[in-house]
């Protein structure tokens, strides 16, 4: 039992580090999202962008200005992907194929990161660290940017629908909370050993006499971001299992510390724009009950998991680095694919059965513990929403939240919500096994080849962008089908999320009183919890048995 | 439950003879175009309809025994709807009874008078009614006085008076004039008449779906998409998983798991919640107004009547110093012997048992409003001089007897800060006259009413009383009563004013009125109560009209809307709860061929797999029918925090919910397995 001692030590250690510094942060989240005032260089980048900081949108302005943006973005990503080999530090590679492209550019600026591609063995240094690094802040604050909007939503009343400023809300959240976080972050991480430099390849003679080549780069700054604004995009192939990325079990810690960091002190935030602390606390404890489950049944996996060969070794160690051992790399797990990040500090397919499932199971969960930054709280709120709905009724009175009425309206706009992603999921998988191009990229066979496909599109629909391995998925078939999941994955609850927020805006206030369901106390969290798992979570139980229940028994 | 709901008979109850009566009813609701309004049972429709054609096509016991159970799943749907709506049948058929054409006479503009068929009257048309005749449409007495026997409306059994001008000037077709004759202005066209109305929300026909109602439909509805899409994926992954299944399977598993129970109950709960209020002699005239009931913040209730009851009674004596109790005891009664009102009848009552008989030769001086007071003038009884014993108000008997006093002041103020009224007594002997005393008149608060009042608080209302008395008094009784807060002095405006007040502040308010010059509140309010005995114009102002014009019926009136939504959350928790365990009895049984290790899944021990996937669509047809007599009777509800209540029922409907289906399923696949060829 010596493994577990440190295991909780880990865990308590990044509880701690989170407890003390997710407060500080979502007060400054809230002031961020809430101050009038801009600082000289949001004045600069406003009058490039020729847009006026204080022209409070209406939702569908708002949703407009993100989908172009990031549109915008798709086109650019996609421009430098085609364009490779013209452009300077390339390093030598070539134009990616265009369904390569298009998955790539769609991954970036969708907060995926799902990476059909070698990073050191594809990517020059413009296209990742102008490309792809730019969209890890940019998309990461398009996220952020809707969560505040649609705080701000709740906030508000008979507001016509207007939500704020979208380019203010993202501006904001690059320049104020993810940058300087990020530049930090950086710098602690190259003094812990990470890579920085924008070297090229370097060829080493190994011990045994051969050769290997070590290819150098902006990791830090790109790894620092990636996890902040839970990206999980990796400069290099394998992720943070490299040693040139994630060298330490500190540096271990660091990153995990950083994936967590925003999304719960978004949830923190989200309770002080609304005018009350208790609310945000709330949300973020059903984050936590749900990462704390997910990480438990993880580490139980690992550690103790079924399977011969880790029964007999004491652990499951195959695919998983011998710095981090099992449970520094199960509770990677659990928290990458409790939030979106999809970093990888072990190779998910080499996880016992049951462990995979549990991650896979996160995911499926819509991303909401604590999810990605900004998604997973807006994700989060409508599943509190469709609580209030189901649970609100059996108090007497017709359903509110934060004393907004749930009508018809609004409920459309939640159902719509909470069906977008299981359909994109379920007819993906669906779509997947039914040609033959689909399981033609499988290693495996019965139970574990389907879970690797039913993993690829369950990350690529909920914007995880973690892979799982084992399926080749750089074919037109599987770059086209992960592209469009992404997509739609991303942008239909957004928009959804924009037009709810709309809507509550314009709403009038219903004051709280003894008759109301109160939205803070523990009872809701439970409540809340226990809709995630049945109503969520049980659309998946039946994929869920075929692939890792059904592998987890045998 | 407190004494003043009026007592109703068991409406839970399912009899055998009900069933039957609604089941033409339900089969008709079969029609799909029916069923379009119910998107969930309408999936099971087609459901049944597709496992009807495979087992035509390829029979088998399992086959056609879900089949069977698909069917009866639709069915039991629609007899709830039906059942719910068969019970306001009778009431209906009481009410059509009051329609047969009779002949009218109406006034013409020339003053003439013509008979014609009631069902020929207009809006403006003016009729007289006789003793005995029955009144041919709804309508305003403009002249006369009469008595009318409204029992077939209302159920009350003794004549009311209506009389023009004021407030009981409303007459409803169908009624009988007993005694005088009225001319009565028709107030509504034929075919939109009060009973029309009652006929139309007794049987549910003219229902409407509730704004919250639509809503949860949507979301059951898209419940039911994604279900949809998981028995459809499962087919092509099942398929890749070696493990193909037969859509008959996938059928029964969508059907298990789209939420039936709620889907299947949620238009019974809405037309027994009508039903709850019609039974307490409460008409809503929408089911916008049921539900909003349930939501109310803040309760306006009128002091007299709903607080307290309409008489003051004499509680107290209070003599002035130098007075002797007796003595002031003995002027009082003297005084009220010409009092018959409640409140003269009070104090006899409060000084002795019995009114004494009237000395001989004594005059009576009965109260005017002149004089504001009543009393006595004896005859001389031989000491110089007749006596006269007077009480009223302290400025008129002050004025009578000529002169204040300061202890005097004391008592009367004393009096009135407790919320009571103070009646002053006096006495004149021989052109002297003299103060003696005090009588403390209180208002009596209605007993039970304070715990009524702490039931509203705990769910949250604050309750307002309106009443035309002074500051001083108001409060006093408010503060007796429990009252949250009071509105004193108030006119008409006052109380549109505080309702609108309330509004713009995000609160639903209810209240109850009955005179013209309600109505602009009735319709400003959320939920207008208008009294029976009221003007057409509060009648028409209100969205909810109170047969029995008892203005405490605004608390029940909260509670039923409360204890509708509560049901159908209830219901709705415990539809989706059931899903847990209905996985755990179908998908084993589904896959347990092509893997074998599923068999631990098999949580329940279900005996083969068809027993299982049997026993699972046999348990969600039953429990609809297990439930139709709580969606009926509505969940028990009682006053409390929505904390406490989301407690209670949660852990009634939500765990109940979870573990009800897995011992259902079990018992039933003890019985299923008996089945052979299954």
């Amino acid at each position: 039992m010596s493994a577990v001692l440190p295991a909780l030590g880990q865990v308590a250690l990044l509880a701690l580090l989170l407890a003390l510094t997710v407060p500080l942060l979502a007060r400054h989240l809230a002031r961020t999202y809430t101050s009038e005032d801009h600082l000289a260089v949001e004045r600069v980048t406003y009058r490039v962008l020729r847009v006026d900081p204080d022209a409070d949108q209406h939702w569908r302005t708002y949703a407009l200005s993100a989908l172009g943006f990031s549109l915008v973005g798709v086109l650019a990503l996609y421009a430098l992907g085609r364009l490779q080999q013209h452009l300077p530090l390339s390093l030598g590679f070539g134009a990616l194929p265009a369904d390569g492209a298009w998955n790539t550019a769609v991954s970036f600026v969708t907060n995926t990161n799902w990476q059909w591609y070698s990073g050191e063995a594809a990517l020059g240094h413009l296209m990742q660290a102008s490309g792809l690094t730019v969209q890890n802040f940019v998309s990461a604050g398009v996220g952020m940017a809707v969560a505040a909007a649609f705080a701000r939503g709740l906030a508000r009343t008979e507001r016509g629908g207007r939500v704020g400023n979208f380019f203010t809300d993202l501006v904001r959240s690059v320049v104020r909370v993810l940058l300087p976080i990020a530049l930090v972050a950086a710098c602690v991480l190259v003094l812990l050993g990470v890579v920085q430099n924008l070297a090229g390849d370097r060829v080493m003679d190994t011990l045994t006499g051969g050769t290997q080549v070590l290819t150098g780069g902006p990791v830090a700054s790109q790894e620092a971001i990636k996890e902040l604004g839970t990206n999980g995009g990796g400069f290099y192939n394998v992720n943070s299992a490299h040693p040139f990325e994630n060298p330490t079990p500190l540096s271990n810690l660091l990153e995990m510390y950083l994936i967590l960091l925003v999304p719960f002190a978004m949830a923190g935030a989200f309770g002080r724009i609304v005018g009350d602390k208790r609310q945000g606390y709330a949300v973020g404890a059903v984050m936590a009950v749900l990462l704390s489950a997910a990480t438990a049944l993880v580490t139980w996996a690992e550690m103790a998991g079924p399977g011969t060969a880790p029964q007999l070794a004491g652990g499951a160690m195959e695919g998983k680095e011998v710095r981090f051992g099992e449970a520094a790399s199960a509770l990677f797990g659990a928290v990458t694919t409790g939030t979106s990040t999809g970093a990888v500090n072990a190779m998910h397919d080499s996880f016992t059965a049951p462990g995979g499932g549990v991650v896979l199971f996160s995911m499926m969960l819509g991303e909401i513990a604590p999810g990605g930054v900004g998604s997973g709280l807006y994700g989060m709120l409508v599943l509190a929403i469709v609580t209030v709905f189901l649970a609100g009724l059996m108090v007497g009175r017709t359903p509110e939240y934060l004393g907004k009425k749930i009508g018809q309206r609004e409920m459309g706009l939640v159902a719509a919500y909470v069906l977008a992603t299981p359909v994109l999921l379920l007819v993906g998988v669906a779509v997947a096994v039914s040609f033959d191009a689909g399981p033609a990229g499988v290693l495996n066979s019965g139970p574990h080849g389907f879970t690797e496909m039913l993993y690829a599109v369950t990350s690529a629909a909920n914007n995880n962008g973690s892979a799982f391995g084992g399926l080749t998925s750089g074919t037109p078939f599987w770059n086209s089908l992960l592209g469009l999941e992404m997509l739609f994955g991303r942008f239909l609850p957004m928009i959804l999320v924009l037009a709810l927020a709309g809507r509550f805006a314009a709403a009038p206030r219903v004051p709280a009183g003894a008759g109301t369901l109160p939205t803070h106390r523990p009872l809701f969290v439970v409540l809340l919890t226990g809709v995630a798992l049945v109503v969520v979570g049980l659309t998946y139980v039946p994929v869920l048995l075929l692939g890792p229940v059904v592998e987890s028994l045998s | 439950m407190t004494e003043t709901r009026t007592p109703e008979r068991p409406s839970g109850v399912l009899t055998p003879s009900q069933l039957a009566e609604a089941l033409p009813g339900a089969l008709r609701k079969l029609d799909p175009r029916a069923l379009l309004a119910t998107p969930v049972m309408l999936v099971v429709e087609v459901g049944a309809v597709a496992t009807t054609v495979l087992s035509v096509l390829d029979p088998s016991v399992l086959g056609w025994s879900v089949t069977v159970w698909l069917w009866l799943t639709v069915v039991f749907g629609t007899l709830a709807e039906s059942v719910a709506e068969g019970r306001g049948k009778a009431q209906a058929a009481s009410l059509r009874a009051l329609q047969t054409e009779t002949s009218a006479r109406r006034r013409t503009p020339s003053g003439a008078v013509e008979d014609v068929p009631s069902t020929s009257l207009h809006v403006g048309d003016v009729v007289l009614v006789a003793a005995g005749e029955r009144i041919p449409g709804d309508g305003e007495v403009v002249e006369g006085v009469a008595s009318v026997d409204e029992s077939a409306v209302t159920g009350e059994s003794a004549p009311v008076i209506r009389e023009s001008g004021g407030d009981r000037s409303a007459v409803t077709g169908g009624t009988t004039v007993l005694s005088d004759e009225i001319v009565v202005r028709i107030t509504s066209e034929p075919g939109q008449s009060f009973v029309d109305r009652m006929i139309a929300l007794v049987e549910g026909s003219e229902r409407q779906r509730t704004p919250n109602e639509v809503a949860l439909n949507v979301l059951l509805s898209a419940l039911t998409v994604v279900f949809v899409v998981v028995c459809v994926t499962l087919w092509p992954i099942a398929a890749y998983s070696d493990a193909r299944q037969p859509v008959l399977v996938l059928l029964a598993l969508l059907v298990c798991l789209i939420p039936t129970t709620i889907g299947a109950l949620l238009s019974a709960i809405g037309i027994a919640g009508m039903d709850r209020l019609v039974r307490r002699n409460v008409l809503a005239m929408s089911g916008r107004a049921v539900e909003a009931a349930g939501d109310i913040d803040v309760l306006l209730l009128d002091k007299t009547g709903t607080i307290t009851l309409g008489n003051r009674h004499a509680t107290e004596l209070l003599p002035l110093d130098g007075v002797a109790y007796d003595e002031l005891a003995a002027a009082a009664l003297l005084s009220s012997l010409a009092d018959e009102t409640p409140e003269g009848r009070s104090v006899v009552t409060l000084v002795g048992d019995e009114a004494p008989a009237v000395p001989p030769g004594a005059t009576l001086v009965e109260f005017s409003a002149t004089t504001r007071m009543s009393g006595i003038d004896l005859l001389d009884d031989g000491d110089g001089g007749g006596r006269e014993v007077r009480k009223g108000a302290a400025s008129a008997v002050t004025a009578w007897v000529g002169r204040g006093e300061p202890g005097l002041d004391v008592l009367v103020e004393r009096v009135s800060t407790t919320g009571g009224t103070p009646l002053v007594v006096a006495e004149s002997v021989g052109g002297t006259g003299r103060l003696l005393g005090v009588i403390h008149l209180k208002d009596v608060v209605k007993p039970g009413i304070r715990e009524r009042f702490a039931e509203m608080r705990a769910i949250g209302i604050r309750t307002v009383m309106i009443t035309g008395d002074n500051a001083v008094t108001a409060r006093a009784i408010a503060e007796e009563a429990g009252v949250d807060d009071v509105l004193a002095e108030a006119t008409p405006e006052d109380k549109l004013a505080l309702i609108r007040q309330e509004q713009e502040g995000g609160r639903l308010v209810a209240m109850c009125g009955d005179g013209t010059n309600d109505a602009p509140a009735l319709a400003q309010a959320d939920v207008g109560v208008a009294m029976n005995t009221g003007t057409v114009a509060a009648k028409e102002a209100g969205n909810m009209v109170d047969l029995d014009s008892d203005p405490t019926k605004l608390l029940d009136v909260v509670e039923i809307g409360k204890q509708l939504l509560i049901t159908r959350g209830a219901l709705t928790t415990f539809s989706v709860a059931n899903d847990v365990a209905k996985y755990f009895a179908i998908l084993p049984a589904m896959f347990v061929v092509a893997f074998p290790q599923l068999d631990v899944l098999n949580v329940m021990r279900l005996s083969s797999p068809s027993s299982a996937i049997l026993s699972a669509v046999v348990f969600n047809a039953l429990v609809i029918v297990a439930l139709i007599p709580l969606a009926l009777r509505g969940v028990a509800y009682r006053p409390a925090s929505a904390a406490s209540l989301l407690q209670r029922n949660l852990l009634l409907y939500g765990v109940g919910g979870l573990v009800a289906p897995f011992v259902g399923i079990k018992l039933l696949d003890l019985v299923i397995s008996l089945v052979p060829g299954l």
